[in-house]
């Protein structure tokens, strides 16, 4: 049987698949791209991020559709109207999603998974919150629904970002 | 939105796809060149008949070189015609060709050739390097994520709330490494894999799995595009798009329902009432769906309106979506068996449901007649849906 009666097309496709080590052997090209940047925050975050330094959650209420953004924006998405007011959360969470990850961001292989995830922002409508991590807790313990609250670093410590709050632990009764 | 009075219907008449690989030596030209000419020589065309030309490619980051449509235009056949470049992530795979179909809808041009090419290998030391630059620099980019979080939190929220086993997400994984042995190009295809291999294969960020991932890639993928003026002079068997949707939702991806993906259904509605269909699950004979994850295709089943929430997995289950099913589901192998070079997916998704609907698809064809199909492709931020319906007539 040829090729051409084994598969349906495409009929011979072409491409020569190099094994990891055989790009030290063909004529190619290395080069760094080191670009740097600095993003300003913008108006919006800026604030949200110096509330971080008070160990604060602050949100921006749409009049229109009655949701209190966070993150915070200046303007809502959908109505596409200005938000009105500066809300502050009680900080409280619940887990929305999570992933225990045993890969580390340049897919390297880690022993200690990190615990990481999405969470709702008590006053804030479901779905609305950050990503962060999870801490003071065993991987299995981890739970959508759980209720979380932030654990910050020490006031001297922080500098506008959101890794102002180091991660999120179960909440205290 | 006036989906009814399109001017011209538009048939694919030839497509083409390179090997799908971890590592191609050829360069992004060249590999767009092979699937282009490819494509060409199937619709019995040369690039003098083109009239205009689409190219589809991801992010500029993977190759380092910015505007990489003008970087890929000779290689895509562009040179001297009216040529652009289109990009919404991972979406672009069933996007590029929607570009082409209005460029040829609207009656402006006669034969459009659409080219679609990924070389994921030229970053170092991994293509997650390239991905780290898609994430919100303020909120997101401080917590080091790897790209694989936001699919494994949003799979997560999928099992949760619609009561998805772990279990039957992972036999799409093995349905489609399976289904990928009939594909000359496929680079992960497994006729021995099993459930077991799968749910043992090493966590990444859990509940995703390695086998759960289609692997990086480099490819390239074309196909053409005809008015309803000339299809009949190419060929016998012209398949034609009856409808084209997509729609995009917030960037502020934590603030998104991560369990159904709403945009791909208004995509579908808006594909489906341009083709007239108002039952996709009587209608629509099978399906080729987004894989770059298992959970994905089910999801997108479910955004695709063939299932409801949390059925696609039952389906999976009962063997619906086999190639021989009742449904058949991504009988070309998909990303999770043929591979994954983002834009180039073009050739498993449009191709697929070209060589199907025109009975070429050799042992890939499924058993049922089928005369409708669906492709969709997924992108950006994991909020963007393209989708297209094709049917034989
Ligand atoms: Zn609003």
């Amino acid at each position: 049987m040829t090729k051409k009666d084994k598969f349906g097309p495409p009929f011979n496709p072409r491409g020569k698949p190099l094994e990891a080590n055989e790009m030290e052997k063909i004529p190619h090209i290395r080069a760094k791209a080191p670009a740097k940047y600095a993003w300003a925050a913008g108006t919006a975050m800026s604030r949200f991020l110096e509330e971080l330094k008070n160990g604060k959650i602050i949100g921006r209420l749409c009049a229109q559709c009655d949701r209190v953004l966070v993150p915070p924006r200046m303007f809502c998405e959908r109505c596409f109207k200005p938000t009105t007011e500066w809300v502050y959360l009680p900080g409280t969470a619940v887990v929305e999603t999570f992933s225990i990850s045993y890969i580390d961001q340049n897919a390297n292989r880690i022993k200690e998974p990190i615990l990481v995830g999405t969470v709702a922002f008590d006053g804030a409508p479901p779905d609305c919150g950050i990503m962060h991590y999870f801490g003071e807790m065993k991987p299995e313990e981890l739970k959508i629904g759980m209720p979380v609250e932030p654990v910050w670093k020490p006031q001297n410590e922080r500098v506008g970002s959101i890794l102002d709050i180091k991660y999120f632990r179960p909440r205290k009764k | 939105m006036n989906l009814k009075k399109i001017r011209k219907d538009v048939a694919v008449v030839g497509a083409g796809m390179t090997v799908f690989a971890r590592r191609l030596q050829e360069t992004g030209k060249e590999m767009a060149w092979e699937a282009a000419k490819m494509a060409l020589d199937e619709a019995g065309l040369t690039l003098q008949d083109i009239d205009a030309v689409i190219m589809g490619s991801a992010p500029d980051a993977f190759d380092g070189v910015h505007k990489k449509g003008d970087w890929l235009l000779d290689g895509a056949g562009g040179t001297n015609k009216p040529y652009m470049r289109v990009f919404i992530g991972g979406g672009t795979a069933v996007f590029a060709p929607i570009a082409g179909w209005w460029h040829v809808a609207s009656g402006m041009f006669q034969r459009v050739l659409v080219v679609c090419e990924e070389k994921m290998s030229s970053v170092q030391p991994h293509a997650q390097s390239a991905f780290g630059h898609i994430w919100d620099p303020i909120l997101d980019r401080p917590l080091k994520p790897n790209l694989v979080w936001i699919f494994s939190m949003e799979m997560q929220r999928y099992m949760y709330k619609y009561n998805v086993r772990y279990e039957d997400i992972a036999l799409v994984a093995v349905k489609n490494k399976r289904n990928a042995v009939g594909h000359p190009c496929a680079q992960l295809a497994d006729p021995n894999i099993t459930l077991e291999d799968v749910l043992n294969s090493e966590p990444m960020a859990l509940p995703v799995r390695r086998l759960d991932i289609s692997p990086p890639s480099d490819g390239a993928a074309a196909i053409v595009l005809v008015s309803e003026d000339v299809a009949y002079e190419h060929t016998d068997t012209p398949v034609w798009i009856d409808g084209v949707g997509w729609c995009i939702d917030t960037t502020m991806w934590t603030n998104r329902d991560l369990a159904f993906p709403k945009f791909v259904a208004r995509a579908a509605k808006m594909a489906y009432e341009m083709a007239g269909i108002k039952d996709p699950r009587k209608e629509i004979d099978f399906a080729e769906p987004y894989d770059p994850f298992d959970y994905k295709e089910l999801q997108h089943l479910e955004g695709l309106l063939l299932a409801e929430p949390g059925e696609a997995a039952i389906m999976t289950r009962e063997g619906k979506t086999q190639r021989d099913g009742e449904f058949p589901v991504c009988p070309s192998g998909g990303l999770l068996g043929v591979g994954n070079p983002i834009a180039a997916a073009l050739g498993i998704k449009i191709g697929e449901l070209y060589w199907q609907l025109a009975g070429k698809a050799g042992p890939r064809q499924v058993k049922k007649d089928v005369r409708t199909g669906v492709a969709q492709a997924w992108g950006d931020l994991m909020q963007v849906s393209s989708v297209v319906v094709m049917r034989r007539r």
